[in-house]
């Protein structure tokens, strides 16, 4: 028996009238397992715990969480990357209402998604076939597309908890810039018009949390600074 | 798009530009007095004066204080929308923010050419 100490919060506003933590005790056989794995086994003595989960492989983003205090996927963090001192500290995403236990409303999350207009745009005449890209243009992608909106950049975002209806967000900018750099895209300049304002991009002060806990490995900072040359090119 | 009235210069573009700019004048401005000082260690009445009678000088002073006026009120702005949420609040913290920026920025015309 190897019993790791899980403490997790817990918020049910049906019947909480406040949220609290709860102390569990699993037992792991000594395995390095992942942090989705001790939570189904938490479910397993207590089948109220409310948390999300689907693909468990880190491509469907649906069960970020705060671990240790850092965010990430729960099923792709192995317990040795998080634990510490021999405790492991379950939160929902930082900053976003709390649904129940771990759930929580993305609905702010997904509004800022919705502004940047995530889809590509062409007012050019269809080709007969699709339209082509070089495969120097198709490189401007890599490191942009791979984003699964799992949140737990934005989350982590102080800019972000501060003015979530304001400041698009790390992962929202990250998709702005997938389009902006996209060579098929025609709507450059209508996209860089609607986020010149002092907060849809500028309120990003580089504290580069969002890049300290992607767990696909992308770089949000890096995209805001290229909007950021985009914007100055275009303006000057 | 988001509408902003009480920013520096209404748009988040010229305000990122001239916070940075701003924060350069400064910092050579900050240099060159720290290396004044350093190079007149019994600095008197006379060499003081004589530094600030220069046109160029004035000049310097000037931006400097530009600077500062344009670089605390983009960034007193930022920490007042993120902080201060109800509205009459920000707003009044603004509008004082505002208001004694345009006066030490005379005050500090007036220290410079009123000698």
């Amino acid at each position: 028996m190897s019993m790791l100490q899980v403490s997790v919060y817990r918020y049910n506003p049906e019947t909480d009238s406040a949220p609290y933590m709860q102390e569990f005790q699993v037992d792991t056989q000594g395995r390095d397992l992942m942090v989705l794995n001790v939570l189904s086994m938490i479910k397993e003595q207590d089948s109220s715990m409310a948390y999300r989960r689907s693909c468990r492989e880190g491509v469907c983003g649906s069960d970020g969480m705060n671990m240790n205090g850092k965010n990430g996927l729960a099923c792709i963090t192995p317990l040795s990357e998080v634990i510490k001192k021999g405790k492991l500290v379950l939160r929902p995403l930082p900053g976003l209402p709390v649904i129940r236990d771990l759930v929580v409303d993305m609905g702010v999350f997904y509004e800022q998604f919705e502004r940047i207009q995530p889809y590509l745009q062409n007012d050019e005449p269809e080709p007969a076939i699709e339209r082509l890209q070089s495969p120097e243009d198709r490189d401007k992608l890599d490191g942009l597309y791979e984003c699964i909106l799992c949140a737990c950049c934005s989350t982590a975002c102080p800019s972000f908890w501060w003015n979530p209806d304001k400041f698009v967000g790390p992962a929202g900018l990250l998709q702005a810039y997938r389009f902006l750099a996209d060579s098929r895209d025609t709507a450059t300049r209508e996209r860089l018009a609607d986020l010149e304002d002092p907060f849809s991009v500028f309120r990003c002060r580089g504290i580069m949390n969002c890049v300290a806990v992607c767990p696909k490995g992308l770089n949000p900072t890096r995209a805001i600074g290229k909007i950021r040359e985009m914007l100055l090119a275009n303006a000057t | 798009m988001v509408t902003n009235i009480t920013n520096f210069g209404r748009s988040g573009l010229s305000d990122w530009l001239i916070q940075r700019v701003s924060a350069i004048i400064l910092a050579v401005y900050t240099l060159f007095m720290v290396g004044f000082l350093l190079f007149n260690p019994g600095l008197d009445y006379a060499t003081w004066s004589g530094l600030f009678d220069q046109t160029w000088m004035r000049i310097f002073s000037l931006l400097a204080f530009v600077s500062i006026a344009a670089h605390a009120w983009i960034g007193l702005w930022t920490v007042t929308t993120d902080y201060l949420k109800p509205t009459g609040i920000r707003v009044a913290a603004q509008t004082i923010i505002i208001l004694a920026i345009f006066v030490f920025l005379v005050w500090g015309v007036q220290v410079l050419w009123g000698a």
